[in-house]
C-alpha cells in the first residue's frame, strides 16, 4: 500500500518535472530561434554554398553552370596571380603580426612603468584603431607621396633619397606593412595593458626577493608567463587580421604595381566581384577559410596547454 | 650582538607618515612577532626590510653588514607573502627552485635551450633539484612537487611558499601574515609548525600579524606597532602583564582590558574598587587625569550587596557562557561604566542578568597610564577598607 | 647581548634619501623619449591631415613639411569636400547602417545567449557548435553566395543588403553568453517567482545587469561596421547608399588629380565622428576592447 503511494507520488513528481523541463526547453527554443535561423541563413548556408560553388564554373551573368570537379583547385596551383597573392599575404603577415605584437608589448610595458602621461600615450597609440582606415590610408598615401610627401621631404632634408613608397614594386608591401602596424598596435597595446595591470604586484616582490635582479629576469619569471593568455589571444587576432588585409590595398594600390601588392582578399574580390568568376573565386575563398581554420585550431591547441593558471 | 637591527626607520607616502622612526634588534635565532592593527604599517616595514621599498631615513643592519641601500636580491633575506605569491605557471618544485636558480646559475645558464650547453649548468641544476627535494621532504610536501599552485589547497600553497623562502637558508626570514588566508583550524595547527620549523632553522625571523593571540603564542618577543610607532618590544608575558602603553594593553588580551578614566588624588594616589596604588613619580600633581586599566581575569565579582563589604556596587548586565570560563558584564552604579570580568564557572555560575554584585580589583594588577598613554610606574598599597575613596 | 630596550642604544642619524618616484634617471629619460617618439609616429598622420586640409594646392606642392598653412584654405577645401560628395548623406548612411546592424544584433543575440546560458534545451549543443564555427567565418568567406543570392533577389544597392548579413553576430552571442553565465541563477529564480515571463526576465533583469557587456559589444560592433569597406563595396554601386569608407573611395575616384587639400578635408570629416566618440568615451572604448578581447 505504502509502496504504491510512494511510487505514484514519485511518478507524479517526475511527470511534473518533465513538463517543467519541456516548458523550459520550448521557451529556450523560441528565444534562440531567430539567432538559429539567421545563423543558418547567413553563415552555414553561405559557407556550404561557397564550397559547393568552388566545384562549379559558375559565372555571374551567365545563367547555367556545370560541375567541374577539382578544376578550380588545379587552376589555383598554376595561377601565378594566386601564388603571388598568397606569398604577398604571407610576407605582409610575417611583418605586421610580430612587429605589432612586440611593439605593443614594449610600449605597454613602458607605459605601465612610466608614471606620467599614461592616458595621453594610450590615447595616442589607440587613435588609429578608432579611425576609419580607408580615410587614414588616404593620409598615408599623401605622407608616402614620392615627391610632395612629407616622409620623402624629410628624408631629403637629411640628404637621403626617398623611395617611391607605394609606387614601386620593391617597397609597396613594406609601406603597406607600416600602415598595417600603425593601425593595429593600439588594439594590442590596450589588451597588453589590461594584462599587465592584472598581474599581482606581490609576484614582482617575490621575484625580487627570490633574486631576480635585472628587469630582464623579472620579465622572464613573471611578466611573460603571466601574459601568456593575453599574448596568445593577441597573436591569433593579429595574424588573422593581417591575413584579412584588404582596405589599404584596395584604396591605395589595387594590387599594383604589377601585382606586387596583390593579397588574398583582394584577389578574391577581383575574381569574384570584378571578373565575376564566382566558381573560381569560391575556390580561393575555400583556401582562405582553410587558413583561418588552421590558425584557430592552432590557437585552441596552444590554449589547452596553458590551463592550470591560478 | 644582534643578528638584525633596524634603526629609526621612517617612511612616508605623500604627506602620510606611515613609519615614525622604528627601531628593533633581533638576537640570532630569535622569533619576533610584529603585531598591530591593520594599516599600521607592518607590511611597509617588512617590505623596507626586504628592500622592496626604500626607507626615507634610518638604517638596516644584518649581522655586521649595512644593507639599507642594497637590492632585495643581494640582501639574503627571504620572505613569505600574505598571498604566498607563488608563480602560477610553475610547479611546486620549480617554484621552490627559483631562488636557488637565481643565485647559483648565471643568466646564460638559466636560458632555455642555450642554458644546458653552458659549462657546469648540469651539475648545478642537479644540486638544485637535490636541495629542493630535501626541503620538500622536511616540509612533507614531496607529493605536491609536480603540481601547480592552482591545483593546491590553501594550506599546501602556504607550505610551498615556506619551502621557497627557506630553501636558500637566508640570513633573515620575513613573514607577512602567512596564516591569514587559512581557515581557523588549519591556522592554529600551522602556528605550531612554523615555530617548529623556525627552531630547526635557527634563522632570525620577523613575523607580521594582526592577530595578537598568534603573536603571543608564537614569538620569543612581540613588537606592538600602532599608528606607525613601536610602542613596546618585549616577551609575550611582559607585553601582557606589564604593558608599556595603554594602546598595547588595549590591543593585547581577549576579552579586552577594562579601561576607565580617573585622576590622581593627593599624595600621588590612584585608586579603584578597593585597589590603591601610589605613583612613583611624585611630580604628578593631584587632579591630573589618568587612565586606569585592569584585565578581566583580575576582577573579583561577589554576588549580593550587603552593606559594609569592600568593593564597588554594581549590577550584572549580561553573562556569556564560554564553557571553561564565564564573561560577566557588570554595570557600576556609581560611575556608570561597564566592567568586564572573566570568571571560572564556579565563581560565576550563580550570576545572571541584573544580579546585584560587588566588584573588587587586585591592586597589584592595576595599570595606570598617563595622559599621553604611557604607563606610569606605581606601587600597590596594601588593601584596606577604602572602597569609598574611589567614588571621589 | 640581547637588547631588550625599546629604542636601540645608539640611535642612528636619520639619513634623508631622495625619493625615487619624482627623479629623472637616465632610464626614465630613455623610456620617455621612446614613448614620445612612438606617439609622434602614431599621431603624425593626424597632424598632417589637419595641416594639409588647410593648405592651398600650390602650398601643398611646395612646402609640405611646414605644419601651419601660410594661407588658410580650410574653407575652400571643406567646401570642395562637401560639394563634390554628399558628406551628410554618407555620414547619415553610416549611422543608419551601423544603428540598424547594432539593434538587430543585440535583439537577436541577447535572447539566444540567455537561453544558452540559463535554460537547458536539446539544441544548445548544436548552437554552441555553430557559434564556434561562426566565430571563424568572416564576411569575406560568405560574401560570394550572399552576393549571388542578393543579386537574384534584386536587393543590391539597398539598406537591406548592407544590413542583412550582419543581423546575426556570433561574436555577440558568445560575449553575452560568457557574461550571462556569470550572473547568479538565483537572480533569475527570484524574477520568475515575482511572476515575470522569460522575456520579462531578459528585459528587466538580464539586460540591466549585462549593461557593461552591451556597451562593450556596441562599441565593438559600431567600430567594425563603420570601418568596413569590403561588403559595401560589393553590394553598393549607387552613391545614395554609400557608407563613409565607400563614399571616400568614390570621392577619391572623382578627384582623380592630386587635390590633397580637399581630400584631407574629406578624410577629416569622415574620420571625425568615430574619433570624437572615442575621445569622449575613451574609458568605455578601452573597457570595451579589453572585455571583448579577453572574453572573445
Ligand atoms: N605604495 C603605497 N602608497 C601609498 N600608501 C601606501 C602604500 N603602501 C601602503 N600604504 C599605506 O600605508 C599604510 C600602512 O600600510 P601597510 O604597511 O600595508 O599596513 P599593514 O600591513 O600594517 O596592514 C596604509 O594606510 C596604506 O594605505
Ligand atoms: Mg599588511
Amino acid at each position: 500500500m505504502a509502496d504504491i503511494t510512494a511510487a505514484s507520488i514519485h511518478a507524479a513528481k517526475a511527470k511534473s518535472r518533465s513538463t517543467a523541463e519541456r516548458h523550459e526547453a520550448r521557451n529556450a527554443l523560441i528565444l534562440s530561434a531567430p539567432a538559429l535561423i539567421l545563423l543558418l541563413l547567413f553563415i552555414v548556408l553561405p559557407v556550404a554554398g561557397v564550397v559547393f560553388l568552388s566545384f562549379t564554373d559558375f559565372e555571374l551573368g551567365y545563367s547555367g553552370f556545370k560541375f567541374v570537379g577539382m578544376d578550380n583547385y588545379t587552376e589555383l596551383l598554376t595561377d601565378r596571380t594566386f601564388r603571388q597573392s598568397l606569398w604577398n599575404t604571407t610576407v605582409y603577415t610575417a611583418i605586421v603580426a610580430p612587429v605589432s605584437i612586440f611593439m605593443a608589448l614594449g610600449f605597454a610595458m613602458l607605459i605601465e612603468a612610466e608614471g606620467i602621461g599614461r592616458s595621453f600615450f594610450r590615447t595616442a597609440y589607440f587613435l588609429p584603431v578608432a579611425s576609419l582606415l580607408v580615410a587614414m590610408a588616404t593620409v598615408w598615401q599623401y605622407l608616402f607621396h614620392p615627391t610632395i610627401g612629407p616622409v620623402n621631404q624629410f628624408l631629403a632634408l637629411l640628404g637621403l633619397p626617398g623611395p617611391n613608397w607605394l609606387g614601386s614594386a620593391g617597397t609597396v608591401l613594406y609601406s603597406l606593412s607600416i600602415i598595417g602596424v600603425w593601425q593595429s598596435v593600439g588594439f594590442n597595446l590596450v589588451l597588453f595593458l589590461a594584462g599587465l595591470t592584472a598581474i599581482p604586484r606581490e609576484l614582482y616582490s617575490a621575484a625580487e626577493v627570490d633574486g631576480a635582479k635585472s628587469a630582464f629576469d623579472r620579465f622572464r619569471l613573471v611578466t611573460w608567463p603571466m601574459l601568456g593568455p593575453t599574448t596568445l589571444f593577441v597573436t591569433t587576432i593579429s595574424i588573422i587580421n593581417a591575413v584579412k588585409v584588404f582596405e589599404t590595398v584596395k584604396t591605395l594600390t589595387e594590387g599594383g604595381p604589377n601585382k606586387s601588392s596583390e593579397v588574398l582578399l583582394f584577389t578574391i574580390y577581383q575574381e569574384g566581384f570584378v571578373y565575376l568568376r564566382v566558381g573560381y573565386a569560391s575556390a580561393l575563398t575555400v583556401v582562405f577559410l582553410a587558413i583561418l581554420v588552421v590558425l584557430t585550431f592552432i590557437q585552441y591547441r596552444v590554449q589547452d596547454k596553458q590551463v592550470h593558471y591560478a | 650582538m644582534s643578528a638584525l637591527s633596524l634603526r629609526n626607520i621612517e617612511k612616508s607616502f605623500g604627506a602620510n607618515q606611515i613609519l615614525k622612526g622604528i627601531s628593533l634588534d633581533a638576537a640570532p635565532g630569535e622569533f619576533i612577532a610584529l603585531v598591530g592593527p591593520s594599516g599600521c604599517g607592518k607590511s611597509t616595514l617588512l617590505r623596507i626590510l626586504a628592500g622592496l621599498e626604500s626607507a626615507d631615513a634610518g638604517e638596516i643592519v644584518v649581522g655586521d653588514t649595512v644593507i639599507t641601500d642594497m637590492q632585495p636580491a643581494d640582501r639574503n633575506v627571504a620572505m613569505v607573502f600574505q598571498s604566498y605569491a607563488l608563480y602560477p605557471h610553475l610547479t611546486a618544485s620549480e617554484n621552490i627552485a627559483v631562488p636557488l636558480a637565481m643565485r647559483r646559475l648565471s643568466t646564460l645558464q638559466r636560458l632555455p635551450l642555450v642554458g644546458p650547453l653552458m659549462p657546469g649548468q648540469r651539475k648545478a641544476v642537479s644540486e638544485i633539484g637535490r636541495d629542493v627535494r630535501e626541503m620538500a621532504a622536511a616540509l612533507k610536501i614531496d607529493h605536491l612537487l609536480d603540481r601547480k599552485p592552482g591545483q593546491m589547497s590553501g594550506g599546501q600553497r602556504q607550505r610551498v611558499a615556506l619551502a621557497r623562502a627557506m630553501v636558500r637558508r637566508p640570513a633573515v626570514f620575513l613573514m607577512d601574515e602567512p596564516l591569514s588566508n587559512l581557515d581557523a583550524n588549519l591556522r592554529v595547527h600551522a602556528r605550531g609548525e612554523i615555530v617548529e620549523l623556525h627552531r630547526r632553522a635557527g634563522v632570525p625571523t620577523v613575523y607580521v600579524t594582526h592577530d595578537q593571540a598568534e603573536a603571543l603564542s608564537m614569538a620569543d618577543r612581540v613588537a606592538v606597532m600602532i599608528g606607525g610607532e613601536m610602542l613596546q618590544l618585549a616577551a609575550p608575558q611582559v607585553i601582557y602583564d606589564d604593558p608599556a602603553h595603554v594602546e598595547v594593553a588595549k590591543f593585547v588580551g581577549q576579552p579586552r582590558i577594562n579601561i576607565l578614566n580617573s585622576h590622581v588624588m593627593s599624595g600621588g594616589i590612584v585608586a579603584f574598587a578597593g585597589a590603591i596604588c601610589e605613583l612613583k613619580d611624585k611630580n604628578i600633581t593631584s587632579g591630573s587625569p589618568v587612565t586606569i586599566g585592569f584585565r578581566p581575569e583580575f576582577v573579583k565579582v561577589i554576588a549580593g550587596d550587603e552593606a559594609g563589604e569592600s568593593g564597588l556596587r554594581g549590577r550584572v548586565e549580561r553573562v556569556e557562557f564560554l564553557g571553561s570560563e564565564i564573561i560577566a558584564y557588570c554595570r557600576l552604579d556609581a560611575i556608570g561604566a561597564t566592567v568586564v570580568a572573566k570568571l571560572t564557572p564556579a565563581e560565576g555560575g550563580k550570576l545572571s542578568s541584573s544580579t546585584p554584585v560587588r566588584l573588587d580589583v587586585a591592586a597589584d594588577h592595576l595599570f595606570v597610564f598617563g595622559a599621553d598613554g604611557r604607563r606610569l610606574a606605581a606601587d600597590p598599597i596594601l588593601q584596606t577598607n577604602t572602597a569609598e575613596l574611589a567614588h571621589g | 647581548m640581547t637588547s631588550t630596550t625599546l629604542n636601540s642604544a645608539v640611535p642612528a642619524k636619520p639619513v634623508k634619501r631622495r625619493s625615487a618616484a619624482n627623479s629623472f634617471t637616465t632610464g626614465r629619460i630613455i623610456r620617455l623619449a621612446i614613448l614620445i617618439i612612438g606617439a609622434i609616429f602614431f599621431l603624425a598622420p593626424y597632424i598632417f591631415m589637419l595641416s594639409t586640409a588647410g593648405k592651398g594646392q600650390s602650398e601643398i606642392f611646395t612646402s609640405s613639411l611646414s605644419l601651419i598653412p601660410q594661407h588658410f584654405a580650410y574653407i575652400e577645401n571643406f567646401a570642395k569636400a562637401f560639394t563634390r560628395v554628399s558628406m551628410g548623406g554618407l555620414l547619415l548612411n553610416g549611422v543608419i547602417v551601423c544603428g540598424l546592424i547594432l539593434v538587430f544584433q543585440v535583439v537577436v543575440a541577447i535572447p539566444c545567449a540567455y537561453a544558452m546560458a540559463k535554460l537547458s534545451f536539446g539544441a544548445a549543443r548544436l548552437m554552441m557548435a555553430l557559434i564556434m564555427l561562426g566565430l571563424l567565418v568572416p564576411i569575406h568567406a560568405t560574401a560570394l553566395p550572399l552576393y549571388v543570392a542578393f543579386d537574384k533577389l534584386s536587393v543590391l544597392n539597398s539598406y537591406v543588403s548592407l544590413v542583412a548579413p550582419f543581423t546575426i553576430s556570433v561574436f555577440g552571442i558568445f560575449l553575452f553568453l560568457q557574461f550571462f553565465r556569470a550572473l547568479p541563477n538565483d537572480l533569475i529564480h527570484a524574477a520568475r517567482l515575482d511572476g515575470m515571463s522569460e522575456i520579462g526576465v531578459i528585459v528587466r533583469v538580464i539586460v540591466p545587469n549585462a549593461w557593461p557587456a552591451v556597451t562593450a559589444f556596441a562599441i565593438f560592433s559600431v567600430v567594425a561596421h563603420w570601418n568596413d569597406l569590403y561588403w559595401p563595396l560589393i553590394v553598393v554601386t549607387n552613391q545614395a547608399y554609400a557608407t563613409p569608407p565607400l563614399g571616400l573611395l568614390f570621392f577619391r575616384a572623382a578627384e582623380a588629380g592630386d587635390d590633397y587639400g580637399a581630400l584631407m578635408a574629406a578624410t577629416f570629416i569622415i574620420t571625425l565622428p568615430l574619433v570624437a566618440a572615442f575621445l569622449l568615451a575613451q574609458k568605455r572604448f578601452v573597457e570595451g576592447i579589453t572585455m571583448t578581447g579577453l572574453k572573445g
